[in-house]
């Protein structure tokens, strides 16, 4: 059992629909694939879960950062379409920051801007 | 690359340079000290206060190269200080210094993804590059395979494999340099011949790289692995929401610990062996000027900064294992929820524990975190951390005026219990400080953490101590040349004009120190400071520990290190009211009495406006916590 996130923002809802989302092809073209959201987000994630990336969306966030930033150190940390991520570890208190593990690495962010992270449950 | 060029390459006068580039945790520096040795110095860029690690060694062939190493990074889009360095110097940025003639990227061969992106910005530069796939054991371990050849045929860049903690691991790369230096330079322009075809990349660009990477990687990657077993053990313990916290506490407890208990005895012979040469440079010397100079001014002052140096390395000691296991960015991630509470980043940890020996190397660790507001905070609350220098004005008034017995039936020592206070009283400021600063001038949310948790490593022995050897380097200059000049300023103020024929105090009292002492006393008459403290506040300003000899100096004591200590105590205890001395502590708790630190806010915060904001607001903090001290203790000790 997977309890609900406590009191966090955005639409925390715990994500339990796995809905398909195809990721990129390798070798396709470079365009950031059309985001198709269907509501679930990796700062939504609990403990344990596992996803694959299907989108960045900063707007859903609030950040210091100028636009377009956030989302290009998401990528360079490797949170890109098509990358399978699944929680580690959750910080302690309110489960906040998350340990994430993308591919072969393991990235430590706040669920406030993991929110930004498009994902399909895996 | 072509091996067919064999003659012996001539170099014109200066040595080609490589720089070591790559994320962190990569073993940069493990491959860095495998080249170099301790033929390594940490010295400035010219023309910039940047520090830059750089190292010489002999290859095969017998050429002399220097080797630079860069503080890692995912992207050549700086984002923090530490990154723009990395930048600066691979783009050639910096005025007075050529870029590289060749970069060596450092990649750890389980974790290629984020490395190989790296390694495509950076074939943007267009100057020659060698892949050194570092962490081949561990690899090998966990059943990845590289195919080193086929990487190589796909990033078109010559691809070696090394183990950096290994004795030869580096052999093959020491081979290639070789070979690429023939070919650099048996091609006429030696490097600097392409044209930089960087610029910063763009999300789509950025997808694009991705995309170039999983392709390089489909070819050259015969077997992913299994992840790292023993670090997904361990963290299931050490980032336990229940354990995590109470196991990093007991960490630093147990640092805190060894910082004095292993110290003490290095310290003790660093007295000693200062006590004897005062003494020899007294005795061979006759009375006057020379003299006093001589061991009042330089080895008194000089010593009394050395003294620290075995505290600072032991909790070096412990910062460089906690870096290098890779526990450090646990640390931040345990404490990043807490410290957000005052609007502190999860990386402040790194630069406000090494503040705890020295607020100087503390304020240059901050250069790691991104946002300069969050950095500026950090910057600020660095030096309210109880830092070494302010151990021995503690304990002098501490042995002097809180008795030697226990509290709590027997549990707890008074006089343990007052230090403890003491360094609580700092922390539990500077987290005020803090939350005050990020509501006001510091105003925003904190920039995103985004940090990888690199996997456990053993660390080498050898880098650890390559690590203390830099720190210990870096210390003992600002000794001999900052500190050093100092010194004399003081002894001069101190000692000019001479005390008049037949004069009954003590000299310093007739000095320029002593008459800046006495103009000052009004002002902190309501403070309860005496004038004779008003006076050892003045050489104190340089650095705290001076204080302690200026009293003795004031006092016209002529012993030094323990034995001065040991009698100023009994002199104090009875010259001083103990509103005074609680006072007095509590003014050194907040003071900005350090030159060494506000210089490298200058110098950091590259202005002269923080440097003023920082001495402001802590003479403010230290004046009103003395005020309140005074006043409190007076009315309750009815005094
Ligand atoms: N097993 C193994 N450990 C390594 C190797 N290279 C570096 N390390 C370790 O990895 C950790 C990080 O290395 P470091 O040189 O500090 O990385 P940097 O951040 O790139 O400078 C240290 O504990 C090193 O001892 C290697 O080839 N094999
Ligand atoms: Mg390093």
């Amino acid at each position: 059992m997977i309890p609900p996130l406590p009191g966090s923002a955005l639409d925390a809802r715990p994500c339990l629909a796995t809905r398909q989302t195809p990721g990129p092809m390798p070798g396709g073209s470079a365009d950031p694939p059309k985001v198709e959201s269907d509501g679930c987000r990796l700062g939504a994630l609990r403990k344990g879960q596992r996803a694959v990336v299907t989108g960045l969306d900063e707007t859903a966030v609030a950040t210091p950062l100028p636009p377009g930033e956030l989302e290009r150190r998401m990528i360079e940390m490797g949170l890109i379409e098509g990358a399978r991520v699944e929680i580690l570890h959750e910080g302690f208190p309110g489960a906040d920051p998350l340990a994430v593990r993308i591919d072969d690495h393991t990235l430590a962010l706040r669920r406030a801007e993991a929110h930004a992270v498009l994902v399909t449950l895996a | 690359m072509s091996d067919t060029v064999l003659s012996t390459p001539v170099f014109p006068a200066a040595p080609p340079r490589l720089a070591l580039v790559g994320n962190p945790n990569c073993g940069k520096t493990a491959l860095f000290n495998a080249l170099t040795g301790a033929r390594q110095k940490v010295a400035n860029y010219p023309g910039v206060t940047v520090e830059r690690k750089m190292g010489e060694f002999l290859s095969p062939a017998g050429i002399r190269v220097q080797i630079v190493d860069l503080p890692g990074t995912y992207s050549l889009r700086a984002r923090s200080p530490d990154e723009e360095v990395t930048r600066d110097v691979v783009l050639g940025r910096f005025q007075h210094e050529a870029p590289p003639d060749a970069m060596v990227c450092v990649a750890d061969a389980t974790n290629l993804r984020l490395h190989l992106r790296l390694v495509l910005e950076l074939k943007k530069l267009g100057r020659p590059i060698i892949l050194a796939l570092n962490m081949m054991d561990v690899a090998e371990a966990r059943g990845c395979r590289v195919d080193a050849a086929a990487l190589s045929a796909a990033l078109g860049v010559p691809v070696v494999p090394t183990v950096a903690i290994r004795r030869n691991g580096v052999a093959g790369l020491l081979d290639q340099i070789d070979r690429s230096m023939t070919v650099m330079t048996a091609s006429t322009a030696r490097s600097h011949s392409s044209p930089c075809g960087w610029s910063e990349p763009s999300a789509r660009e950025l997808r694009a790289y991705h995309q170039e990477v999983e392709s390089i990687l489909a070819a050259a990657l015969r077997d992913a692995g299994r992840p790292s077993l023993a670090t997904q053990r361990i963290d299931a313990a050490l980032l336990h929401p229940a354990i995590g916290l109470p196991f990093l506490f007991l960490v630093l407890f147990l640092m805190f610990q060894a910082v004095f208990a292993w110290a003490a005895v290095p310290m003790d012979m660093i007295d000693k062996g200062l006590g004897w040469v005062q003494a020899a440079a007294g005795a061979a010397l006759p009375d006057g000027l020379l003299k006093s100079l001589l061991t009042d001014g330089i080895i008194a002052g000089v010593g009394s900064v050395v003294i620290f140096l075995p505290q600072i390395l032991v909790l070096f000691f412990f910062i460089l294992i906690l870096e290098s296991t890779g526990y450090m960015a646990r640390a931040a991630f345990l404490l990043d929820r807490l410290m957000g509470g005052v609007g502190l980043h999860g990386r402040a940890f790194i630069p406000l524990l090494s503040s705890f020996a020295c607020a100087v190397p503390g304020i240059m660790a901050s250069r790691t975190i991104e946002n300069r507001a969050d950095r500026l905070a950090t910057i600020m609350i660095a030096p309210l951390m109880t830092c070494s220098a302010r151990l021995p004005v503690y304990t002098l008034i501490i042995a002097a005026f809180v008795p030697e017995r226990t509290v709590a039936g027997g549990l707890i020592g008074l006089q343990g219990l007052v230090m403890f206070t003491l360094y609580a009283a700092g922390i539990l400021s500077a987290l005020a400080v803090a939350f005050v600063l990020k509501r006001t001038i510091f105003k925003g949310a904190r920039d995103p953490l985004l940090m990888e948790l690199p996997a456990y490593r053993l660390p080498s022995p050898r880098d650890i101590l390559l690590g203390l050897l830099e720190r210990a380097r870096i210390f003992l200059a600002r000794a001999g040349t900052v500190i050093f000049a100092i010194m004399i300023l003081l002894w001069f103020l101190g000692s000019f004009p001479a005390a008049p024929d037949g004069a009954t105090g003590p000299a310093i009292d007739y000095s320029f120190a002593g008459m800046l002492g006495h103009a000052l006393a009004p002002l902190l008459a309501p403070i309860g400071f005496t004038w004779q403290i008003a006076i050892a506040l003045v050489p104190g300003m340089a650095a705290r520990e001076v204080a302690v000899a200026a009293l003795g100096t004031v006092y016209a004591l002529s012993e030094t290190g323990d034995a001065l200590s040991g009698s100023l105590a009994g002199v104090l205890a009875a010259d001083w009211s103990l509103p005074t001395a609680l006072s007095l502590l509590a003014w050194f708790v907040f003071a900005p009495q350090c030159v060494s630190t506000l210089s490298v806010v200058k110098r950091e915060t590259n202005s002269w406006f923080w440097m003023l904001v920082m001495i402001a607001y802590m003479t403010a903090l230290a004046y009103g916590a003395a005020f309140v001290t005074f006043r409190v203790s007076s009315a309750l000790l009815g005094g």
